[in-house]
């Protein structure tokens, strides 16, 4: 049994974020496994998962939501072994600090040694990422500047768009995957999707051909890659 | 001739002139009704001239992120007569000083673009504005409704506006929040189904609790007390009673139609015949229409974001024959369709869709991913004809789907 837990949806769902929870799940349940999904509210403690998504929001509802995640102890349980991808606001959330709202800086759950500051413009457009030997495609849409403390990995190259600070986008460490490209991420990256899963269940997937793979190989198309 | 208003200054006589040459010449050169080259030239020559134009007539404003052009058509056929109207669907100030100048008639109902709603009120000096609803729409150009909804709050707490009279969706409580600053509200409760954007409170960001029809939070903001509302087709404004059969389809279409016609009452028009006008209408700007196209029946409808595709949803999901949907995701749009993952597909389990529009890949894997069956299309290769089709389709989607077919 997968659980796949979204949290806080209502505060940090705005990009479509929920659609990363659909293409896990669909991808899981198709090659056979059980997979429970679960939407944690605002006011629901954290339930016990193996896979936490944490989604875009703005200013007011990601103070909010960082609040009550470092309540409910989400750094514990990733700790304690669970997954987690965080997407856009997401990312700034499990950083040291980040600002809101002008320059206020803004204590984060602290999972990784990561900085986030405001930019001088927003960022909105085609984001892709060079990850391994993959491109990683999506939309980016934020205002954050995010830099990396030392030993901090980047999830990838940045080759459209800006993503963390116009060079690297994201990061990565072991069980966690952080990103600016929503999408949602999962669901036009269907390799992602499966790199996740696989570290999931800890075994090698089986071919999964949708029209997923379609919808990547156009986006890669348009962004001329 | 066309008539040109009274008491106009030398300088803004000269801008009116300047619109209606600019519109002809754009009109004769094939680039669209021209209105806005039009009123963007006069508005450069005369900053003021929105202000100058709505003088002295009793203006209508209704803004919203969905149900703009269809209540705004409503109380033009409601109210009667000639109504100056930006009918063109332009819903900027070019817009609507196009629509001045197009008609000297001393009644005016405009729509209006969320982000120009203060600005328009302000030059217009309208006695009534509707407020239908807000929620998420093209993330990528206008993010953060919230922030729309505080400019509106701003807005009515200023000494100009204070004789405009506010009617409001008691049911959305970001335009509660966005209202209650008014001196005068009229609240409507009509049914709002989409809440998404407001389960934190506005006020407190706590979550909001709905229960029924009821929503409040814990900081003692609530839903307020309605003087309008439905019940199924029972349309009750404050204390007159009736049943409203409406020609055009879908519960967001009645809930536009209590809404105009609180406006109509404030603009003092008799509801009785009102209602009946209203009732006749079957098609706004395309919506609606039945369409041809290679051997199809087409019934075209339009929704550009979550909460007008949950609605749409609703309505033509039990509608007989095929479903065709069409996203596109440019400019007009707003780029990024990630939105779709907003939409409640699965509804739509059980049935077949049939994809189109330059993004309908990514359409396809949202409806995979969602478990609704779909067949990839094209244009050029439309499935054989077999029966009638509604087409629901994001806007410039629609605007293809509107050209490439005939009536
Ligand atoms: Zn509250």
């Amino acid at each position: 049994m997968i659980r796949v837990a979204t949290l806080l949806p209502e505060l940090l769902g705005t990009y479509g974020d929920g659609g990363n929870a659909f293409a896990i799940g669909a991808r899981a349940r198709r090659r056979g496994y059980d997979v429970e999904m679960v939407e944690v509210g605002v006011e629901d403690p954290l339930p016990p998962a193996d896979l936490f998504l944490l989604g875009g929001g703005e200013d007011g509802p990601q103070r909010h939501a960082t609040e009550l995640l470092r309540a409910r102890g989400l750094a514990q349980a990733y700790h304690d072994g669970a997954h987690v991808l965080a997407v856009c606001a997401g990312l700034q959330i499990l950083g040291t600090n980040f600002a809101v709202e002008g320059d206020d800086r803004f204590e984060g759950l602290a999972l990784v040694d990561v900085t986030t500051t405001r930019g001088a413009k927003r960022s909105v457009g085609d984001l892709a990422v060079v990850v391994g030997e993959r491109h990683l495609v999506g939309f980016e849409n934020h205002g954050g500047v995010t830099t990396l403390g030392e030993g901090v990995v980047p999830l990838g190259r940045v080759v459209r768009g800006r993503g963390n600070d116009g060079r690297v986008d994201g990061y990565r460490a072991a069980r966690l995957w952080a990103t600016y490209a929503h999408g949602p991420v999962l669901a036009m990256n269907p390799w992602f999707a499966d790199e996740i899963l696989a570290s999931l269940v800890g075994e090698e997937l089986v071919a999964l051909p949708t029209v997923a793979d379609q919808l990547y190989a156009e986006r890669l198309r348009a962004m001329g890659l | 001739m066309e008539r040109m208003p009274a008491a106009l200054k030398p300088r803004d006589r000269l801008a009116v002139t300047g619109v209606r040459i600019v519109n002809q010449l754009s009109r004769r050169l094939g680039r669209g009704s021209g209105t806005v080259a039009g009123g963007r030239f006069g508005l450069r020559l005369r900053p003021g001239l929105l202000g100058v134009l709505a003088k002295g007539r009793a203006v209508a404003l209704v803004t919203g992120t969905n149900g703009k052009t269809t209540t705004t058509a409503m109380i033009r056929e409601g109210w009667g007569g000639d109504v100056a109207s930006n009918t063109s669907g332009s819903n900027m100030p070019e817009g609507h000083v196009a629509a001045l100048v197009a008609s000297s008639s001393s009644r005016v109902v405009l729509e209006v673009d969320e982000k120009w709603l203060d600005a328009v009120v302000r030059a217009c000096a309208p006695r009534v504005v509707v407020l239908l609803n807000l929620s998420r729409d093209q993330l990528d150009r206008s993010n953060e409704v919230r922030a729309i909804a505080e400019r509106w709050r701003s807005l009515w707490r200023t000494a100009e506006t204070a004789n405009v009279v506010v009617v409001a969706n008691a049911n959305d409580p970001l335009v509660v929040y966005a209202s209650e600053t008014a001196v005068h509200v009229r609240w409507c409760n009509v049914e709002t189904t989409w809440t998404a954007d407001a389960v934190s409170c506005p006020k407190c960001t706590q979550s909001l609790r709905f229960d029924g029809s009821d929503w409040h939070c814990a900081c003692g903001f609530a839903k307020p007390t309605p003087s309008t509302s439905l019940e199924g087709a029972q349309l009750h404004v404050v204390d007159v009673s009736w049943t409203m059969e409406l020609s055009l389809p879908g519960d967001f279409n009645r809930a536009n139609a209590a809404m105009a016609m609180t406006a109509l009452d404030e603009l003092g028009v008799d509801l009785t015949s009102a209602s009946e006008r209203v009732a006749r209408l079957s098609e706004v700007a395309g919506r609606f229409s039945r369409r041809h196209w290679r051997g199809h029946d087409l019934r075209l409808t339009l929704a550009k974001n979550p909460a007008g595709f949950a609605a749409m949803l609703a309505t033509v999901r039990d509608l007989p024959g095929d479903l065709w949907i069409a996203i596109n995701a440019r400019v007009a749009d707003g780029r990024d369709p990630s939105w779709l993952y907003d939409v409640p597909f699965s509804e739509l389990r059980g049935r077949v869709v049939h994809c189109f529009g330059d993004r309908r890949l990514d359409l396809a894997t949202c409806l995979d991913y969602a478990g609704v069956d779909f067949v990839l299309c094209s244009e050029d290769s439309p499935p054989p004809p077999t029966g009638p089709v509604t087409v629901l389709a994001n806007y410039t989607a629609f605007q293809d789907w509107r050209a490439r077919s005939t009536t």
